[in-house]
């Protein structure tokens, strides 16, 4: 089709729809070549530039201006050109600014991935991982915020926030009156529904499924399973608000925790409403349609305990027996 | 003496009201602009003065017109950037206190050029005083018949609003300027749009400058090409300085661009050389967001020419060995000031008016200045040097507005040039505490690189 507009991402050519951005572009290529997106969601108008994760270079404007762009660009902002060429991983450049970001954002970040609910299907952590330096060289003390209940079923844990905008737009989105926003400004920004008014509205719960971190969590789960203990399970429901197609996270025969069912990136299928959210965690609620197919490499797979083979775990192993035998008798001693 | 455009009448008694300024020749402008000319007229005047914007970026005025949409039935804008919070930098509020009336006259001929019919003045929100002045002048044009309908029956109609800000410095970024002009929270935009498609309102619109605007009223009086005159290359026209710092006379200078610093600095007319008998140690040129220059520097280029007051000389020789004009504060430093200090002092002011919407400067400030903080006061290490280094080139060029830059600049050009001094204070730490490094080689003649 004559219309399309061709792109190369890491050399990797691609036709895509005019005004496409260079993120959703390498999306429909797939794979590697995906820049990291940490606050652009494709569902939320307005949404992305923010993070800077998602950077990468222009190395060709186009075909009628092959001038590099200068700096590098928020892929999820920037839309194509035809003949443009886009260098993500391919680009030492745009690693190293890549590795910058991450520090920044990790250096206020507390770092209670073992505490924390989102550890398993958070964004950062996955980050941090493959980007991530192993020791950090803040020394100072990190910014703290008490944390903050929105409404009933909603936890702001504002010290793991790192200020994606996603849930104000998500707000902005499902309510015309603004009741959450951000205040303050620079690294002492915080979320905030004003006054610590709760947002009262029926689809307020998504704001947990678009926080890329544990900053918003769900308090009906909270603290009740890790992740990867839990079997993600496709359902749906005659539901008089939303489209009733949700994600059902079981531990043995109970529900723990109902989300919208989230793609690869993390973006939510559809926006899903309160009461399928917090009020419907019983079997009988839904019909099942199977099992929610989890990316191989995910924590969510790890773990399982339905695993045939269950992984050797410690007490396979002698010395660390042995050692914890030898640590029990001295603390007994006294 | 140079030639004065924009200040030739600041010592009149009563040049703040309308009266004194229309005697002084003032709204000639408009009633040139308005009978005798059409806007594009006016627009191709501002073109072929070569007049740059004053607000710091430097970029054409006339070129910035002319790129601007004029789609059919949609109202474009002007919006006068007046919210001047830049450290160092106080010129605008010198020219809105003494002459309002130059820059409301230069709000029309600019409105008129532009087409539009409702234009904005975003003032600072801690210069209420001048926001009255401002108000005052604009009922006063009214009165005299220069805005509201039908301009000198020229059929053109023009109001002139002024909007406080609320005293962000991030608000004079024309996005986030635009943004709280909204009545919005002011963050940067994400550009592109940019203001010339979708600015205020959706609109097209053009931010500029107080003193960009209130330029255009000699441009319109003389014609581009005289006051294309003045200056050098393409740094035409005059320029206001705000001079502050170590010298014998603080103030506002309006300036002919291509002065060389050294008289800028030593002679009568201008600062008067530095105060109290001491030697000059550093410049910052431009506004705390430029590059600091030691003396040797600042004078004399690389090559040892004189480095002059223009766009082109003072950015001559890049990062390594150069700065920028920026938005024109100009502020001096005597041998007995701290490099370390002023490099904390301006870091905590980039800290405290980052936005927070990009990761690098929301979390790269605050680090830069705790890691500045530290070295100040004596608990620095070797290390600190690389990291802040390194930490603003990881804000710089990643981020959604030029903040992040202005904020890793002065901290990278400071370590880039007195590296010792900070070496000095992580090396003698109590003695950092007690006293000033000093002048050290800061002033000595740049060592000529021979010539291929
Ligand atoms: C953080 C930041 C602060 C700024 N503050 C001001 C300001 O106070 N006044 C101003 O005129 N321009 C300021 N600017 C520059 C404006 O964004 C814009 O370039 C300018 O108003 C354009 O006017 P000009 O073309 O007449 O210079 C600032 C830019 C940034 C990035
Ligand atoms: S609370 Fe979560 S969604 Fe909201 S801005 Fe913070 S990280 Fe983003
Ligand atoms: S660079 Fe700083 S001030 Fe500018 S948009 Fe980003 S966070 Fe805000
Ligand atoms: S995803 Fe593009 S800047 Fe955050």
């Amino acid at each position: 089709m004559s219309d399309k507009i061709k792109v190369t991402i890491d050399g990797i050519p691609v036709e895509v729809e005019p005004r496409t951005s260079i993120l959703n572009a390498a999306r429909q290529i797939g794979g590697d070549i995906v820049p990291p997106a940490m606050c652009y969601y494709s569902k939320l108008e307005g949404s992305g530039g923010k993070c800077r994760t998602c950077l990468v270079k222009v190395s060709k404007g186009s075909e009628k201006d092959p001038r590099p762009m200068p700096k590098l660009v928020a892929s999820c902002r920037t839309t194509v050109m035809d003949g443009m060429e886009v260098q993500n991983i391919t680009s030492p450049e745009v690693i190293e600014a890549r590795k910058g970001v991450v520090e920044m954002l990790l250096i206020n970040h507390p770092l209670d991935c073992p505490i924390c609910d989102q550890a398993g299907e958070c964004h950062l952590q996955d980050l941090s991982y493959e980007h991530g330096a192993a020791t950090t060289r803040y020394e100072f003390d990190r910014r703290t915020f008490d944390r903050v209940d929105i409404g009933d079923k909603i936890q702001l844990h504002m010290n793991r926030c790192i200020l994606c905008y996603r849930c104000v737009f998500t707000a902005d989105q499902i309510t015309n009156n603004r009741v959450h926003g951000v205040l303050g400004r620079g690294d002492h920004a915080e979320i905030s529904t004003y006054i610590e008014k709760a947002i009262d509205n029926d689809f307020s719960g998504n704001v947990i499924d678009v926080c890329p971190v544990g900053a918003l969590t769900d308090k009906t789960f909270r603290f009740k399973n890790r992740v990867w203990f839990t079997k993600p399970v496709e359902a749906h429901r005659d539901c008089p608000t939303c489209s009733g197609k949700v994600t059902l996270w079981y531990k043995g025969e109970e529900v723990l925790r109902v989300t919208a069912r989230k793609d690869v990136y993390g973006e939510v299928e559809d926006f899903i409403c309160n009461t399928c959210r917090f009020d419907k965690k019983s079997t009988n609620d839904w019909v099942i349609e199977g099992p929610r197919q989890v990316s191989r490499q995910s924590v969510i797979n790890a773990n399982h305990y339905d695993t045939l083979q269950p992984l050797p775990v410690i007490k396979k192993n002698p010395e660390l027996m042995q050692a914890n035998k030898e640590q029990f008798e001295r603390a007994t001693k006294f | 003496m140079g030639r004065k455009l924009l200040l030739e009448h600041i010592n009149v008694p009563g040049i703040n009201t309308f009266q004194v300024y229309k005697e002084k020749g003032g709204y000639r402008a408009v009633e040139k602009a308005l009978k005798t000319m059409s806007s594009d007229d006016v627009v191709e005047e501002v073109k072929k003065s070569g007049l740059r914007g004053r607000g710091g970026a430097g970029f054409p005025t006339g070129m910035k017109w002319s790129f601007l949409a004029k789609p059919e039935g949609v109202p474009r804008y002007l919006v006068c950037n007046a919210d001047e919070s830049e450290p160092g930098t106080f010129k605008d509020r010198y020219l809105m206190t003494h002459i309002p009336h130059a820059l409301i006259e230069g709000m029309i001929v600019g409105s008129y050029a532009l087409g539009a019919n409702t234009s904005y003045i975003y003032v600072r929100g801690e210069m209420m005083p001048q926001i009255r002045i401002l108000e005052k002048a604009i009922a006063e044009a009214k009165a005299a018949g220069y805005l509201g309908k039908n301009i000198l029956g020229s059929g053109y109609d023009l109001e002139i609003y002024v909007q406080p800000g609320g005293g962000a410095y991030i608000c004079g970024e024309e996005t986030a300027l635009l943004e709280s002009l909204e009545g919005k929270r002011g963050n940067p935009r994400i550009k592109p749009p940019f203001p010339a498609i979708a600015g205020l309102y959706g609109c097209p619109t053009v931010v500029n400058n107080v003193e960009s605007i209130a330029a255009t009223v000699p441009i319109v009086n003389e014609g581009g090409e005289e006051y294309a005159k003045i200056g050098i290359g393409r740094s035409t026209g005059t320029k206001l300085i705000s001079a502050s710092g170590n010298i014998n006379k603080p103030g506002v200078y309006e300036i002919e661009l291509g002065l060389s610093v050294e008289d800028f600095i030593y002679s009568d007319e201008y600062c008067g050389g530095i105060a109290n008998g001491k030697r000059l140690k550093a410049v910052v040129a431009g506004g705390s967001s430029v590059p600091i220059l030691p003396a040797n520097l600042i004078l004399n280029l690389a090559n040892g020419d004189k480095r002059l007051m223009s766009y082109e000389s003072l950015s001559e020789g890049g990062f390594a060995t150069g700065t920028m004009l920026g938005s024109g504060g100009f502020v001096v430093l005597d041998e007995d000031q701290c490099i370390v200090r002023n490099t904390w002092n301006f870091s905590r002011f980039y800290h405290h008016e980052s936005c927070g919407q990009c990761s690098p400067c929301r979390e790269g400030t605050g680090w830069m200045e705790k890691v500045l903080h530290r070295l100040e006061y004596g608990h620095g290490k070797m290390s600190d040097i690389d990291l802040l280094v390194d930490v603003s080139k990881k804000i710089e060029g990643n981020t959604i507005c030029p903040l992040g830059d202005a904020a890793a600049w002065p901290v990278a050009s400071a370590i880039r040039h007195f590296r010792d001094e900070f070496e000095w204070h992580v090396k003698e730490p109590k003695l950092a505490l007690e006293r000033n490094y000093g002048l050290a080689h800061y002033a000595d003649p740049i060592k000529i690189a021979e010539e291929v």
